[in-house]
């Protein structure tokens, strides 16, 4: 954490050098004090906020004294949250949550083995490499919400995959249910196990040679050498790829919305009933609540892999051994 | 191939169990790749073939379609639509973004990568987590001081909110490529007599144009991409971004979605995307690793 790491190597003479620090200092400030000030303005003022409208609700009674709608919001304390977690909104929100994890554990988990294998293959083929990259650039590249709509196409209970599975009943996949859910995973996956891909692949690249030829001398298979010396290698990489997937995912709201649409019980995520509350009806309290709630579930899945599995987001450990 | 896959031949003829079990599988990879890409391609195709199919064979499923039909695009260019309108404003708003977001940003990312500054790891961090917020959260108080100060259905209320996220995208962009540049070129303009700030003026912005570049289709695309705060803050048909548009085309008949419609678009949308990545895809895969991969 302390700034002598990033200090040279070869220490220069005190007088100057402070000199110096002092005026990059200066400088440091004022070029660092714009980024801070509009992070301070779009993120750390609206969270403070969310915090603070979680705890109110917009009155909706008739003021007894002059008969008419009431304006402004009123303290309810923790009405919110317990509204949100064991009362009216209690399943609707439970239900999302339940969503939002296992999007985030199937898919995630799916995205990592195939973004894995597919780094592999692209490792190991030689010809064709500027292809393949140009390709997995595909999914990334195309609006998440137009994914949802192409999806959604697809799906269709006349569209193309239910004519390559040729069912006697055809399956309803884009309208509520199991099926559903199914059906964002995949969009899902689709969207994002090639860019796993790509940033395991950036891994695999600076691992060197003489390692798995020294696997090689000393007989191991290609399994373990995979096992013993590939994936311990690309951990650090991997572990930052997914933590970024989970977080992204926590929060997945355009491949529900318009591959699905809301107020479907099998793929409402909290984004989701979090926008609906807040748009659609107007209720900052209920919504901010929501919104709250998964920030605090962010924070504490981040807080776990940076802390836990040593995920090693600022790379600041790379940095010191690599360059 | 057989001297790319073999770098050592002579290991080959001492072990001839190892080269035989290469024999075998040395097509896999080329196999694999084949099927990276058909997974990877195959659901845009399907976008590309339905919207150049007629309305009316759109549920066809033959891969090339017969005949070809334009009819698709103009029905997403029909004026009830507004997608022509839809285009300019994504772009307004994700172009004043990137640029609002590379002018702020350039400017942090070169003192992080090269200033030594009390309380670096504090802004690196801050900026690492603010990009991991869930946009919700941000949102919803944001929607509410918008009714109160009128921003609702403005440009500035899709483009402010946009930068919590492309803010911390681009300066994590920009401080992984000033990084890379070599210290000696500022050690030589200071012993020249430059100041740092001329140091980065004149001799280290010139050079990091690429990487401003990369980060500059990096950011654009993301703001482009952008769903979720412009459905909520714009309910204005003349003001909503095209991915808004496209998901609320209605058909002629009321309830039927036009799906055609909805593909050409799609299909308009991403065109532009799609060649930006083919022509500097060794640059954005760079840049896109340098976040994950240090």
């Amino acid at each position: 954490m302390s700034t002598t790491t990033e200090a040279p190597p070869t220490p220069s003479p005190p007088p100057p050098r402070q000199s110096r620090r002092a005026g990059a200092g200066r400088l440091a400030a004022a070029l660092v004090t714009p980024t801070m000030l509009v992070l301070a303005l779009v993120v750390a003022y609206p969270v403070l906020a969310a915090f603070r409208l979680a705890f109110y609700q917009k009155k909706d009674g008739i003021d007894p004294e002059t008969g008419l709608l009431e304006q402004g919001e009123t303290f309810v304390g923790l009405e919110n949250f317990t509204d949100m977690l064991v009362g009216d909104a209690g399943d609707r929100f439970r239900n999302a949550l339940f969503n939002t994890t296992s999007f985030t554990v199937v898919a995630v988990s799916i995205e990592v083995v195939l973004g894995v294998l597919m780094a592999l293959v692209m490792h190991r083929a030689f010809k064709g490499r500027a292809l393949v990259r140009a390709a997995i650039l595909v999914p990334w590249a195309v609006p998440t919400a137009i994914a949802g709509l192409l999806w959604r196409w697809i799906f269709q209970a006349d569209g193309v995959v239910n004519k390559v599975l040729d069912l006697e009943t055809p399956i309803l996949w884009t309208t509520d249910g199991f099926q559903a859910w199914v059906a964002v995973v995949i969009a899902d996956t689709w969207k994002t196990a090639p860019f796993i891909g790509l940033l395991v692949l950036a891994g695999l690249q600076v691992i060197s040679n003489e390692v798995y030829e020294a696997a090689k001398l000393d007989g191991a298979s290609p399994w373990k050498t995979f096992w013993a010396i590939t994936l311990p290698l690309v951990k650090p990489t991997l572990l930052v790829a997914v933590l970024f997937r989970i977080l992204d995912t926590l929060r997945m709201f355009d491949l529900p919305f318009t591959l699905i649409g809301p107020g479907k019980d099998a793929t409402d995520t909290i984004t989701v009933i979090a926008y609906e509350e807040a748009v659609k009806f107007g209720k900052y309290g209920p919504a901010s609540a929501y919104s709250v709630f998964l920030f605090l579930y962010v924070a504490v899945v981040a807080f776990v892999f940076v802390k836990l599995l040593g995920a090693d987001v600022l790379g600041t450990r790379a940095g010191k051994k690599g360059r | 191939m057989s001297t790319t896959l073999d770098p050592t031949p002579q290991e080959v003829s001492t072990s001839p169990a190892a080269a035989k079990d290469r024999a075998w599988w040395w097509w896999l990879p080329y196999a694999g790749i084949g099927l990276i890409v058909l997974y990877c391609l195959s659901p845009f195709y399907w976008m590309l073939v339905s919207s150049l199919r007629r309305t009316n064979d759109i549920f066809a499923d033959s891969p090339v379609p017969t005949p070809f039909s334009i009819e698709n695009y103009t029905a997403a260019f029909a004026d009830n639509n507004g997608f022509l309108r839809a285009l300019l404003n994504s772009f307004l708003v994700a172009g004043i973004t990137t640029v609002l977001v590379l002018l702020i940003g350039t400017l942090t990312a070169y003192a992080l990568a090269r200033l030594d500054f009390r309380g670096k790891n504090v802004v690196l961090g801050i900026v690492m987590i603010t990009s991991m917020f869930p946009t919700i959260s941000l949102l919803v108080p944001l929607l509410e001081l918008f009714s109160s100060i009128g921003w609702i259905n403005t440009y500035q209320a899709m483009i402010v909110p946009s930068m919590s996220f492309a803010l911390p995208l681009a300066v994590w962009n920009l401080t992984t490529f000033f990084r890379q540049m070599p210290t000696e070129l500022e050690e030589a303009a200071q012993i020249d007599g430059c100041t740092p700030a001329q140091a980065f003026r004149k001799v280290i912005l010139p050079l990091a144009a690429p990487g401003v570049f990369t980060t500059a289709i990096i950011t654009f695309i993301a703001a482009w991409n952008e769903f979720i705060i412009a459905l909520s803050v714009v309910n204005e048909k003349g003001l909503k971004t095209a991915p808004v548009i496209i998901s609320q085309f209605t058909g002629e008949y009321g309830r039927d979605t036009p799906f055609g419609a909805q593909m050409a678009a799609g299909v308009i949308v991403t065109i532009p995307l799609v060649i930006l990545v083919l022509l500097f895809q060794r640059r954005i895969v760079a840049g896109l690793t340098a976040g994950g991969v240090k």
